[in-house]
């Protein structure tokens, strides 16, 4: 293998490589890539959206492919880039910072990377027959009557990816339960592990809903079903709910990671250990927890009654304790640091402020008699943009510009970094604050077109600007990764005077990631190390064999059987030649689960030798 | 597990054990098979009124799903914390989902 990987490889090998890894760190560079793909693609749909908002009755795009445009923003941005592009930062850092060689079942990770990736795919090949126009909500019966393919394709597509994403959050919670260095205990793990592994839980319990529903909306569609028509005694409301019963902890799962990247970030550059890490720790877990209990705040103006609505809008206001609990922590973490100001740090400063206002206005929504107000008008618009946009996005972008070097080996190119902040930042600021006073006047979201003269003009030709801002940042922070890949700097094991087991390896760390298994002696284990120690890990382990898994074509065969399978489930409605790709998808994906099933894979190991020759 | 197979005081401890553990997987599964045949039983006779007979089988269904989970399961066994904490947490956002839906949507 050694003598493999120094040979230069062939473009044909490299992407062979690629569609058949099952290594972690590889399975992170697809998940960022493809997710960086639909990101891009949503902010396209989201500039095409602010176009068609820059004047009033603007006519740059018709009604119905508005409609699309706000469907498709939506649902990209939520499960086709933020979801993904999380899932790849924690590949590819939650098993060094454990001490792991792997993840506990790397098939089973590239599975789900190609299901989430074939499902985006399958999404947006529906541009090409008429996109899904129903809302990235989808509510019946919206949903149920829309006319054409497009909401089929929202489904499968959903469908397809959601399995993916919920095979990677068994996969990270099984990873954490089992191979966790010897020394990490729970309470020793970096809060980004801490916040991977509460997120994946959420997954576990939340996606099953979204499944439930989007078969029952897919029975509805294709096969004749009722469940949410009310003409034939269904109930169009328990989708609200089924989407919703998944849809708030997906709002945590989005969240929480992005809490535990900044939780990694501001003890590094204040040179300080994380204030009330225990805190933390049980703040996170019990916004999970409470994040189960809300789901209803979404729904408030349905008709649910006074008891229901009261019940759910206190519930909801009760989560803004533990997150003001880890805004306090946060500031007492930097308070009386050593602070360093870069690009990942300019990040997670700014989202201190911009999250916390997201915060506010959550109150302001999760009042349920206020929320008459507020509800689809841009004021939630803006609130929901301030928690993912200020919170999430923010946090992905502090996250790359933290650990690019380790996961690519290049250090990215400060000047860009900051100029890609200062633009975005406030270029998001633009966009959305001006938003909040846009809903209070009364201008509802979706709508195609607003009328002149009626106070809107002025706000949404800021909001306009701001997106170009946005645009600008973001085409920055694309041609820096670019660069840094041709001529960026090679990075060091440790850029930033790391405090956790990942700048304990080399970057980018070699493919078994540790030699030895290292011996974690408390929280900050090479901080505890460069303070107490000689600066190195200590080995847990005498040097031996590695056992590594072999690579396998079979998880992206299989997400292909289902992606034509896909195709044939929305056609068969039409054609019956669409049975044709309906069986032949399925015989494919359950052919390679047979062949994955009855043929033994045992892996290779990576013997002493080797190991001992490869210089330190 | 593996070397546990030659002749050996610990063996005959482990054999011991395993015997026992054997005979309350035979009781549990001869359990469930009754309570599935009582649930049939009540249904198709009509001993017990239609009233009664929801909350019964609702009933025996809770004690299948226990033996399920802490025999089959091995729930009940050491070093079953995680599996415990997170069965129960699923538990939890499925009833959490029933109720909303029972209290909200039909009531």
């Amino acid at each position: 293998m050694s003598i493999a990987a120094t040979q230069k490889k062939g473009v044909g090998a490299f992407i062979w490589e690629y569609l058949t890894t099952v290594d972690h760190k590889k399975i992170a560079h697809l998940y960022l890539v493809a997710g960086g793909f639909f990101f891009l693609l949503g902010g396209l749909e989201a500039l095409i959206i602010r176009i068609q908002l820059i004047s009033p009755e603007n006519d740059f795009i018709t009604a119905g492919l508005y409609n699309e445009m706000i469907t498709m923003h939506g649902t990209t941005m939520i499960f086709f880039a933020a979801m993904p592009i999380l899932l790849g930062l924690m590949n590819a850092v939650m098993p060094l910072q454990i001490g792991a060689r792997d993840v506990a079942f790397p098939f089973i990770n590239s599975l789900g990377f190609w299901l989430f990736f074939f499902g985006g795919v399958m999404l947006n090949v529906s541009w090409f027959t008429g996109a899904p126009d129903a809302g990235w909500t989808a509510y019946a019966p919206l949903s149920t009557t829309s006319p054409g393919h497009g909401v089929d394709y929202y489904i499968l597509g959903l469908q397809i990816s959601g399995a993916g994403t919920l095979m990677g959050g068994i996969n990270f919670l099984v990873t954490i339960v089992n191979m966790r260095a010897p020394g990490m205990t729970y309470m020793r793990m970096p809060l980004f592990t801490w916040t991977t592994f509460i997120a994946s839980t959420l997954i576990l319990f939340a996606f099953p809903a979204l499944t439930v529903g989007l078969f029952l909306l897919m029975f509805d569609r294709m096969f004749g079903s009722a469940f949410f028509d009310v003409a034939l005694g269904g109930n169009s409301i328990i989708w609200q709910h089924l989407f919703w019963i998944f849809g708030h902890p997906e709002v945590y799962i989005l969240i929480l990671p992005a809490f535990g990247i900044f939780s990694d970030i501001f003890p590094t550059f204040a040179k300080k250990r994380l204030f009330g890490y225990t805190a933390m720790v049980f703040a996170t877990v019990l916004i999970a927890f409470l994040g189960f209990m809300v789901w209803a705040h979404h729904m408030f103006t349905v008709g649910m009654g006074p008891f229901a609505n009261s019940i759910f809008a206190i519930a909801t206001m009760a989560i803004a304790v533990p997150t003001g609990i880890k805004i306090f922590n946060w500031l007492l973490t930097l308070w009386g640091g050593s602070i360093t100001i870069n690009s990942a740090m300019l990040w997670s400063l700014a989202f201190i402020p911009s999250f916390t206002i997201g915060g506010m206005t959550g109150i302001m929504v999760a009042a349920s008699v206020a929320d008459y107000q507020y509800h689809d008008t841009y004021f939630v618009i803006a609130h929901f943009h301030y928690v993912i946009v200020g919170g999430v996005v923010f946090g992905i972008l502090a996250a790359l510009h933290y650990w690019w070097p380790k996961m690519f080996g290049r250090v990215l190119n400060e000047f860009m970094g900051k100029l890609a902040f200062w633009t975005f930042f406030i270029g998001f600021h633009l966009t959305f604050f001006i938003q909040h006073f846009l809903g209070l006047m009364g201008m509802p979201r979706r709508y195609w077109v607003f009328l002149e003269d009626q106070g809107l003009d002025t706000g949404n030709y800021i909001s306009t600007i701001g997106a170009f801002f946005m645009t600008f940042g973001v085409l920055v922070f694309l041609y820096n990764a670019i660069y840094s890949w041709v001529k960026g700097e090679k990075a060091p094991a440790d850029p930033w005077g790391g405090r956790t087991l990942e700048w304990a390896i080399p970057s980018p760390p070699p493919f078994y990631n540790f030699k030895q298994l290292p011996l974690v002696r408390g929280l900050d284990p090479l901080w505890i190390e460069k303070t107490e120690g000689n600066g190195k890990m200590t080995p847990a382990e005498p040097l031996g064999d590695i056992h590594m898994p072999n690579n396998s074509i079979i998880p992206f065969i299989m997400s292909l059987g289902f992606f034509i399978a896909g195709f044939g489930f929305i056609y068969q409605t039409d054609y019956n030649a669409a049975y044709i790709l309906l069986f032949g998808g399925m015989a494919i994906a359950l052919g390679s689960m047979l062949v994955r099933s009855l043929k033994d894979d045992h892996g290779y190991h990576i013997t002493k030798e080797e190991l001992e020759r490869e210089a330190d | 597990m593996a070397n546990n197979s030659n002749t050996s005081n610990l063996d005959s401890f482990q054999k011991q054990k395993n015997k026992d553990e054997m005979k309350k997987q035979l009781i549990s599964f001869a359990l469930m098979i009754g309570f599935t045949l009582i649930a049939f039983a009540i249904v198709a006779s009509d001993v017990i009124s239609d009233m009664f007979v929801v909350p019964v089988i609702l009933l025996l269904a809770v004690i299948q799903v226990a033996f399920q989970f802490y025999y089959f399961m091995h729930m009940k066994d050491k070093d079953h914390e995680w599996p415990s904490i997170m069965i129960y947490g699923g538990v939890w956002a499925a009833l959490l989902t029933i109720a909303g839906l029972v209290l909200v949507v039909w009531w």
